[in-house]
């Protein structure tokens, strides 16, 4: 984990006529409220970040949260007001046009809301289309994309227009035509929120093996908390721009920084959420039972195993080396009490 | 007190009535004053004073300022004129090599380049036109008159007129399918057999020029608006005022430009089109979902590549229906611009209406309605048509199209060939039917135009004699009893109350421009004439919508009946009114009352349309009967629509006002008619239409300003 891949400092995106000149005269102090009376909007306020190869960025927040806009200043989409953005140590805001464009072209892919399919391409043709923009020979990147299909098992597909295509199967062609150029960043853009939430759950499952596979270095973005909690390495949550709380999802749980956090952690279950080792006694005594359990282990698989111990139970790595403890005591307070104890 | 509390802006404009009608009587008519029939700057008359400005001296009859202002901008339509002579004739004379005498020759810049365009033009007219009736222009353009003498075989023969039907029928299959093919087919037969062949293709040439040139400059200028905020701003006011503009008037500048000719209409008719074709463009490319075009990006696409493989594909169908546009213009302009020599069914149709012959008017009138009727659904067809996958089919299937046409091609041949034989010593009926060779049905027409004259012309007379007795005189009366200073305030009032200070400047400007103008009076002529028309239209047009609307069928047989007269050209609503009440008034108004219903009709179901299902159920579940949830319901909230379809009434009217002037009014069209055969006529011309065209845009940004905020008020999109 030596170099990020993706790397932010202080990164400001402010939408205004003056935001340049409001921005030097705040001094990194900005105050949304305040910008707003001067006729600017604050999308992205202070983010500094970093993500590493093959880990899965989640950014979460509702609506106006500024996760979007976050995303577009990564992608360059849109241009940050200040601040500095590194992709492989690359400082991208110093890129010109046709190396940014060098740049998408082979390292990023971008999956979005509403699709963004060209409506006058066929399934395979939209696939193919990042390769021909490149550049590449039409037949060659049909093969190419043709290996994409199937990736997404859209086989027998190919020929259909998006408009011929359920939603589910839209946002297959999106992330097939992201994954075309094998881009080692990859941005999803709320890619399952038009989606019914059947489908919305088979398809992050979907995801999961498909980044399982591939190992890509991911930034996710989504309004639901479940989701995030469901994907992600580690979780951004974001509130009028800025960045609340970034870590893994078994801590923000557990410890969420703000009272804005604790909101979303509530309803959470947490059996659901947490690993063993997130709840366990590091301390080891010789006084356990002889149920083992795995310290990666979600607690919900094995609860009902450790409640009906009497003992307390012996926690193990992947070698099978023990590193902590867990009594039952413990499994229902978590699962059942002390929720806001544990702040 | 409370009354005013509670409706404020009724008590406004209560105010502003108030004051115009005190206006009005406070200021008297001057003794002096009559509605000049005669232009003020020809006429030599001792009563009147004049002013010099920048070397031009305007002559007038001054009245009190409060009666009506001095036509301080008399200057400007003498100044346009004397500068376009100038640039034509005089400034930057420059040495051309002369490709004829062999030798270098001194003429000014822009009369070298108007040639050089017209030469162009004049090449691809020509081109088009002998694919179509053959000839040997085209040849002698790359060869000789010399060398076509010594080999006469080097004439193109023309396209016999079954390959064409056929082709219009194979091409229309491959767009929408039978239905299309058996109508296209229908009208290229009927054509022919009613011997219209000749103008028919001289008119398709025509527009097959206009209308693609039109299309590549109003994409590229749509395309670079929707890239430059600056050139979009600097094109938004030229986009409206050529909105609102007679399209006779933008003829007068071109005749001295480009003189007269096929060539001269073609460009003029490019004035004409291109303005809507850059309208769409940009609304089009407005509506891309800002997503696709980040994917784009994303994908890695250049500029060039983000717009010609990303944008302009999925605006596609707004495009198209551009281009649709631009074949309706066309073909209006087709008509319009006979009065600058194109020649083609418009010429045939103003020389048959000059003549009174009401008979070969409709022929001519129902060729090109014809036409227009099938190009329109031609490129309706390829707008809505989804591109298809071709990929898994073999050559044949893909090419069969191409494949039929081209036997049809052999077919026609052999057939013309054939036809030499059978038709010999006359015509080859099989190859070509000529103009006065075809079947044709004029003089039953004139006979039944003289039957319904002498059986009903004592009704129409009385009719006549009654309306312009008992209504338009007095009404033309009334407006031009008032005074201009009363009339300024009632429209800057109605500004005011409508849009605040900006719509007031606004309209304050554009009204001062024409008061300021020496066609004042004929202003307030045109004004009239439309506004009888439009009440009249409005009426009919918001009955007729709502209660279409009462039925889903009637309603959607309603919008195809007005789609089909919109796609008419202007000039042939003429032909039945001439019919019918000759040259008056009367059919002036009941042409532009015909023409300008189409909108009012249109916009009232739309509007009604539009209100959404939900509300509609939830109107049902309230118990509401049927007028209830019309009058409480529907109304309110298709109001804001209906109104645009008033913008659209009040344009359309105008524009039929404007041209009505061919039967003979006495606005500002007949004077843009006469500049037309004026030497002098450009600057005249040109400020008479502006002045048109204000009147236009008046209404048009008191309408928009005030439908904006209703919508906003409602909380309609």
């Amino acid at each position: 984990m030596s170099n990020p891949v993706i790397k932010c400092e202080s990164v400001y995106k402010i939408f205004g006529v003056n935001a340049k000149k409001m921005l030097r005269e705040s001094n990194g102090n900005v105050d949304a409220k305040k910008f707003q009376e001067n006729g600017c909007i604050v999308g992205v306020n202070n983010a500094s970040f970093e993500v590493s190869k093959g880990e899965m960025l989640v950014v979460m927040g509702l609506s106006g949260s500024g996760k979007s806009t976050l995303l577009r200043c990564i992608s360059r989409l849109t241009d940050a007001t200040d601040g500095k953005i590194f992709i492989e140590g690359q400082d991208l805001l110093s890129l010109n046009n046709k190396e940014l464009i060098e740049l998408r072209r082979n390292k990023m892919g971008m999956v979005f809301q509403s699709f963004a399919l060209l409506p006058h391409k066929t399934v395979v043709e939209n696939i193919a289309f990042p390769l021909q923009i490149k550049g590449i020979k039409t037949e060659d990147s049909i093969s190419k994309a043709m290996d994409m299909v199937k990736l997404v098992g859209l086989d027998g597909r190919e020929n259909y227009f998006p408009r011929e295509l359920s939603g589910g199967q839209q946002q297959r062609v999106g992330i097939a035509r992201s994954l075309a150029v094998e881009p080692d960043i990859w941005f999803l853009d709320e890619p399952f929120s038009a989606l019914d939430p059947l489908i919305r759950k088979e398809m992050q499952d979907e995801f999961l093996r498909l980044q399982d596979k591939l190992q890509k270095t991911i930034m996710f973005i989504t309004h639901d908390f479940d989701e995030a909690l469901k994907l992600a390495d580690r979780i951004a949550i974001m509130k009028d721009g800025i960045i609340e709380q970034l870590d893994t999802p078994a801590n923000i749980v557990l410890n969420p920084a703000t009272e804005y956090v604790r909101k979303f952690t509530e309803e959470v279950p947490r059996e659901k959420v947490l690993l063993i080792q997130d709840v366990m006694d590091p301390s080891t005594s010789d006084n356990l039972g002889d149920l083992k359990v795995l310290k990666d282990e979600i607690i919900e698989n094995v609860a009902e195993k450790i409640l009906t111990q009497e003992k307390t139970v012996a926690v193990v790595d992947n070698n099978k080396k023990i590193v902590g403890s867990i009594n039952p005591t413990k499994i229902i307070n978590t699962v059942f009490g002390g929720r806001k104890n544990n702040n | 007190m409370e009354f005013i509390n509670k409706y404020p802006k009724l008590f406004q404009w209560l105010f502003l009535l108030v004051v115009f009608f005190a206006l009005c009587f406070a200021i008297e008519v001057p003794e002096t004053y009559k509605f000049i029939r005669g232009q003020a700057e020809f006429v030599k008359d001792p009563n009147q004073s004049s002013f010099v400005f920048l070397g031009k001296e305007v002559r007038y009859y001054a009245f009190d300022v409060f009666w009506r202002l001095p036509p301080l901008l008399g200057w400007l339509p003498i100044w346009i004129n004397d500068s376009l002579f100038f640039l034509m004739n005089e400034w930057m004379p420059i040495e051309f090599w002369n490709e004829d005498t062999q030798e270098y020759k001194t003429r000014p810049l822009v009369l070298q380049i108007s040639r050089n365009l017209t030469a162009f033009m004049t090449f691809l007219i020509e081109l088009i036109r002998e694919i179509l009736l053959g000839g040997l222009e085209t040849i002698v353009a790359f060869t000789s008159w010399d060398w076509i003498d010594k080999n006469p075989w080097a004439e193109l023969p023309g396209l016999p007129w079954t390959i064409v039907a056929a082709g219009a029928a194979i091409l229309s299959y491959k767009l929408s399918g039978k239905g299309l093919a058996i109508f296209a087919g229908l009208t290229m037969v009927y054509i022919s057999i009613f011997g219209q062949w000749k103008p028919s293709m001289q008119t398709l040439s025509f527009i097959l020029v206009a209308a693609p040139l039109s299309f590549i400059f109003g994409l590229g200028l749509g395309i670079a608006a929707f890239k430059s905020k600056r050139i979009e701003k600097a094109l938004y006011p030229i986009l409206l005022v050529m909105q609102t503009m007679p399209q006779y008037a933008v003829l007068v500048p071109a005749l001295v430009l480009f003189g007269v000719g096929d060539h001269a209409a073609v460009i003029i008719t490019m004035v004409v089109a291109v303005p809507p074709m850059i309208l769409l463009t940009i609304l089009g490319l407005r509506a891309i979902p800002p997503e696709v075009i980040e994917a784009g990006r994303m994908s890695g696409c250049n500029n060039w590549q983000l717009m010609f493989k990303v944008l302009i594909p999925t605006a596609r169908r707004d495009i198209l229906i551009g281009v649709n546009q631009v074949i309706m213009v066309c073909f209006s302009m087709a008509v319009i611009s006979a009065f600058i020599g194109a020649k083609g069914l418009g010429f045939n149709l103003l020389l048959a209406l000059n003549q009174l012959n009401i008979g070969l008017a409709l022929e001519a009138g129902l060729c090109i309605s014809l036409i227009a009727i099938l190009l329109d659904k031609m490129s309706l067809a390829w707008a809505n048509k989804q591109t298809d996958y071709f990929g898994n089919l073999s050559f044949l299937q893909r090419n069969r199209n191409i494949l039929f046409f081209a036997a049809t091609v052999i077919i026609g041949i052999v057939l013309a060939y054939i036809g030499t034989f059978l038709f010999k010593g006359s015509y080859n009926y099989l190859f070509e039917i000529p103009h006065n060779k075809g079947i044709s049905t004029a003089d039953f027409w004139n006979k039944g135009v003289d039957w319904i004259f002498d059986t009903f012309f004592v009704y129409i007379k009385a009719f006549n004699t009654w309306l312009i007795q008992d209504v338009l005189q007095p009404m033309r009366a009334l407006y031009l009893r008032m005074p201009a200073v009363a009339t300024i305030v009632l429209v800057v009032g109605a500004g005011y109350l409508i849009g605040g200070i900006r719509s007031a400047l606004v309209v304050c400007a554009l009204t001062l421009f024409i008061a300021l103008s020496p066609w004042w009076d004929r202003a307030l002529v045109t004004a009239y004439m439309a506004t009888f028309g439009v009440i009249v239209s409005c009426i009919i047009g918001f009955t007729v919508g709502t209660l279409c609307f009462q039925n889903k069928h009637s309603a959607s047989f309603m919008l195809g009946v007005c789609d089909i007269f919109q796609t008419f050209p202007s000039f042939v609503y003429l032909i039945p009114v001439m019919m019918l009440f000759g040259i008056t008034d009367t059919s002036v108004l009941i042409a532009v009352i015909v023409y300008a219903t189409i909108p009012a009709t249109r916009y009232t179901i739309e509007g009604l349309r539009s209100v959404p299902v939900g509300l509609h159920d939830a109107a049902t579940m309230s118990g509401v009967n049927k007028f209830q949830r019309l009058t409480k319901i529907e109304f309110p909230l298709a109001f804001p629509h209906m109104m645009l379809g008033l913008n659209q009434t009040i344009v359309f009217a105008l524009f039929m006002v404007i041209i009505g002037a061919f039967i003979g009014t006495e606005d500002l069209g007949q004077y843009i008619l006469k500049a037309l055969s004026d030497k002098k006529g450009a600057g005249i011309g040109f400020t008479l239409g502006i002045c048109v065209a204000f009147i236009g845009l008046i209404f048009d940004n008191l309408i928009r300003t005030w439908v904006e905020k209703r919508k906003k008020h409602l909380g309609i999109n």
